[in-house]
């Protein structure tokens, strides 16, 4: 594909660029769709109770009669909901979501933007969808959809804050914030070279943060079912109930992907006698073990308080995030004279 | 065979004249007729029964009993002469001091029932409601957390018009029971801090928990 | 000037954390929330009034209906308050039934609670392993009776059901597997720093008001309070076993948690002692009269459910449907400090709150 970015936009490239769009469309919409599954499987294993097993083998089919039966669902907008907003909300969270995922680097020659400031694009863009959000809650008219909305534009602007800053370090470590050139800086044959380790910090930071960013347990309080009903999407039903928990499951997508990029070492081998099993393979296996984990967390942890959230964002996460690129910047400037 | 249901009986045959020729009807009505006449034997029997058990010789007082008179005491000398209409022990109830207190003196007793340092009611486990057709009845059971002992105070009241203090100045825990007694049995508790429906819904009319409530429906 | 208003909040009666048709309406500040009022009735369904028209055998399947998740000691406070009043003497073998189905059911409501409450806060998966373990209680339950939810198992004077072969081996079996599964539970739980933060310190009152309240159960020993009716006023065969009465110091939800998980330990402890003394044979029913008539007169006994002291006024005219029957019911009770501990609080608290004060709505309302 990169070839295709850099040239001059005609009506074929275009196509050819949309074409490609579609595709990758349907590549994220199967790992969504697994996505769910997996966590359905996974969650159920850890509550030893079965999870799916109905529909087709193995019930790998679950996921999409659930889909289906999304989209036959009637489309419901309530009477008094501000109209605009509420069709616009769901593809507000959704595009986003979707968006971020052109910088993600593969392994060295799977990608497909390759922007110079990938990094920036990336949180920059992913701050919208809470926008989408907000205005989902908002525009319901509903007391709990407005209380999760608001709770969701509290979340954001706490925990976008420490994810920034806990990614400095790597920014300073490799010098670029272009993906691709992040994970080539941890190329040094062996694990330790990955940044979560120089970067333990920042890492735990990051992942803190990313678990809230993306509204998981155990910080899912715009919509925590046990109190707020459903929060935000409590007055969507059908397809655009689909598209908020499309866009929630693309950015479990995106931050597995982010995370292996930029403290996993992305598709190098963990070892160098590993090196012949291809990048891809690596890349994969990081990338879902950080779904696993994300899963994982969701069947184990209780849900925190929204006080404690804030209080836990701003007065632990943000000093601490803050504090890691003091400590970067030092190390650099003492140890490694550029 | 009491009132109600000889009136039930009539009911029976009277719906019974509408589908005459009906032999799975006329069976059962059978079989209801012959366990009648089985429970009344059965009555009359058990009824001899006890009359030869009943045991001609007066029992001996109840253990609980100084505990009563000093309650009717304290009572008595704290809060009016005449606050006590009647007092006695309970043997249904293990023995439960039981104490009908005048409704004019309810509220300077109850008062003295928690607060006195010899009583020390604290816990007012029950409230209860009861209809008697002649009058209506609150029944306090009450115990006192330190020296375990219990009582239980009645306060009387007529049917129209129906009214007792409240005690939830008094313990709190009385707020939710009166309202119920005052929605169920059409009790009212003046110096109730909230007193509306609680069970049934507020434009309900009448007081289901009273003998002479016709229901809606009387067939549900 | 920012200008703020207040929201009216319903919360319930279809709300997933109200356990039932509850409503509580709720005025939030932002989240905060400065008034709170209790709506309830959804689930009344007159039982009191029903029973005027019933004989005691009749009613003691309603009594089941009341608390749900506790049947059988719901079962017993009116069978218990009958036999007061007629003065019956019950087999031994059934009075061991009795208490060995309570204690169980003890254990099973304690479950129920855990399990809800965990998912109240949040959290999925304590919910499942409760259930699972629950669902041993109730396949026992049902072996004897033949019932999951809603036992009548007990009669006026006996059991209705004697124990089948081999169910008492199936008791004995179930109290090793059940501590260990608790350990389980506090590995997975109760030193969770996020479910600590959630629960310490919130839903806090001192014994003078829980007495005032007339709180009882979990939510009256939260602050100190040593009265557990199974120690303090004996009935059933208590007085025989050795176990302790769990206490807090300082009445807030963490506390309450520890009281109940600590119960189930403790029933445990009387089933262990209760199921090798069980008697080898004899009857199941007393004798008993085949219309059973109290005496004209009154009663009011009471004893300790899972969630506090319930207990069963009747009042009798000699004939065989009582004259007035009432239900104390402890979630009706307890409930009523609700509105005094929700003001201040966020939303996420109240949550927190009702879920410890552990309510049944089917008794609430009765």
């Amino acid at each position: 594909m990169p070839p295709w970015l850099n040239e001059s936009l005609t009506w074929g490239n275009a196509l050819v660029l949309f074409l490609w769009a579609v595709v990758f469309l349907f590549i994220v919409l199967g790992f969504v769709t697994y996505a769910i599954y997996f966590e359905r499987k996974v969650i159920g294993w850890m509550q030893q109770r079965v999870g799916p097993n109905r529909v087709g083998p193995l019930g790998l089919f679950q996921t999409v009669a659930d889909i289906f039966k999304l989209l036959i669902k009637e489309d419901t907008i309530p009477s008094k909901a501000d109209r605009l907003l509420f069709i616009i909300a769901p593809a507000l969270a959704y595009i986003p979501a979707f968006s971020v995922l052109a910088v993600l680097p593969y392994t060295q020659n799977l990608y497909f933007a390759d922007l110079n400031v990938g990094l920036l694009y990336y949180v920059a863009l992913s701050g919208i969808s809470t926008l989408g959000i907000v205005l989902g809650g908002w525009a319901s008219n509903n007391k709990y959809a407005l209380l999760g909305g608001m709770r969701s534009a509290a979340q954001m602007i706490s925990y976008e804050v420490p994810l920034v800053i806990s990614v400095v370090g790597v920014i300073l470590l490799s010098g670029s914030l272009n993906l691709r050139d992040i994970v080539a800086a941890q190329d040094g044959g062996w694990f330790w070279n990955w940044n979560f380790l120089p970067q333990i910090i920042g890492f735990v930071v990051f992942v803190i943060a990313a678990v809230s960013e993306l509204n998981r347990t155990p910080f899912d309080l715009p919509e925590a079912e046990s109190e707020l009903v459903a929060g935000y999407h409590v007055e969507y039903s059908g397809f655009r109930f689909a598209f908020f928990m499309l866009s929630e499951y693309v950015y479990v997508y995106a931050i597995a992907a982010l995370t292996t990029v930029l403290f996993l070492g992305g598709w190098h081998a963990p070892v160098p006698f590993l090196d012949f099993v291809p990048g891809i393979v690596w890349f994969l296996l990081k990338f879902a073990f950080i779904v696993f984990f994300l899963f994982w967390i969701r069947a184990t942890f209780p849900r925190i308080r929204v006080d404690q959230l804030m209080g836990l964002g701003w007065k632990v996460l943000l000093p601490v995030s803050l504090l890691n690129i003091f400590l970067t910047a030092a190390y650099l400037e003492l140890f490694i004279k550029r | 065979m009491s009132e109600e249901q000889k009136n039930k009986e009539k009911a029976l045959t009277d719906s019974e004249g509408a589908s005459p020729v009906d032999p799975e009807r006329e069976a059962k009505l059978k079989a209801a007729a012959e366990a009648r006449a089985a429970r009344a034997a059965a009555k009359e029997k058990a009824d001899a029964e006890a009359a030869e058990a009943a045991p001609p010789e007066p029992k001996p007082p109840s253990p609980k009993q100084p505990e009563l008179d000093a309650i009717v005491a304290l009572i008595r000398q704290q809060a009016a002469d005449d606050a006590v209409e009647d007092a006695y022990v309970n043997e249904l109830n293990g023995d439960m001091p039981t104490v009908i207190v005048k409704n004019d003196h309810w509220r300077s007793v109850s008062q003295l029932l928690k607060h006195n340092e010899q009583l020390q009611f604290n816990y007012l486990r029950n409230v209860s409601g009861v209809d008697y057709e002649s009058h209506m009845e609150v029944v306090y059971h009450m115990v006192s957390l330190g020296s375990k002992r219990e009582a239980a105070i009645k306060v009387k009241t007529e049917r129209d018009g129906a009214s007792v203090y409240s005690a939830t100045p008094v313990w709190a825990t009385a707020n939710w029971n009166e309202r119920e007694i005052f929605d169920l049995l059409g009790i009212d508790f003046p110096g109730h801090p909230d007193m509306r429906r609680i069970m049934m819904p507020d434009d309900w009319v009448g007081h289901p928990l009273r003998k002479d409530y016709e229901p809606l429906d009387s067939e549900v | 000037m920012i200008r703020t208003e207040e929201l009216l909040l319903n919360v319930g009666p279809q709300h997933p954390s109200t356990h039932g048709v509850f409503r509580i309406v709720v005025k939030l500040d932002g989240e905060v929330i400065t008034e709170a009022t209790p709506v309830m009735g959804y689930l009344h369904r007159g039982t009191e009034k029903i029973a005027e028209n019933l004989n005691f055998t009749q009613i003691i399947p309603y009594t089941d209906r009341m608390d749900y998740v506790s049947a059988m000691t719901n079962n017993y406070v009116l069978v218990h308050a009958v036999e007061t009043m007629m003065g019956l003497e019950v087999p031994l073998r059934a009075e061991f039934l009795r208490l060995i189905v309570m204690e169980l059911q003890r254990v099973a409501s304690h479950l129920v609670w855990w399990g809800t409450y965990l998912l109240d806060i949040g959290a999925m998966s304590p919910f499942l392993y409760a259930f699972r373990d629950r669902e041993i209680i109730i396949d026992l339950f049902n072996e004897l009776c033949g019932a999951r939810l809603t036992y009548n198992y007990m009669r006026v004077g006996g059991v209705k059901w004697d124990a089948p072969p081999g169910w008492m081996d199936k008791v004995r079996d179930f109290i090793p597997y059940m501590e260990k599964k608790l350990e389980e539970y506090d590995k997975l739980v109760s030193g969770n720093e996020i479910f600590l933060a959630r629960i310490k310190g919130i839903g806090k009152y001192d014994a003078a008001t829980a007495i005032d309240y007339g709180l009882s159960g979990a939510n009256l020993r939260c602050t100190g309070v040593d009265w557990d009716l199974r120690k303090a006023e004996p009935y059933s065969l208590y007085s025989q076993f050795e176990f302790d009465v769990p206490l807090g110091q300082n009445g807030d939800c963490y506390d309450r948690y520890r009281i109940r998980l600590e119960e189930i330990r403790q029933s445990l402890r009387i089933l262990k002692q209760a199921v090798p003394q069980f008697p080898e044979d004899g009857e199941t029913m007393g004798k008993v009269p085949r219309v059973i008539r109290p005496p004209a007169g009154e009663t009011y006994v009471r004893i300790e459910s899972p969630r506090g002291e319930i207990g069963c006024h009747i009042v009798s005219k000699g004939k065989a449907e009582p004259y007035r029957l009432k239900f104390r019911r402890p979630s009706f009770v307890n409930l009523q400090i609700l509105p005094k501990l929700l003001v201040g609080e966020t939303m996420t608290n109240l949550i927190t709150i009702l879920g410890g004060v552990d309510i049944v709505v089917g008794e609430v309302d009765c």
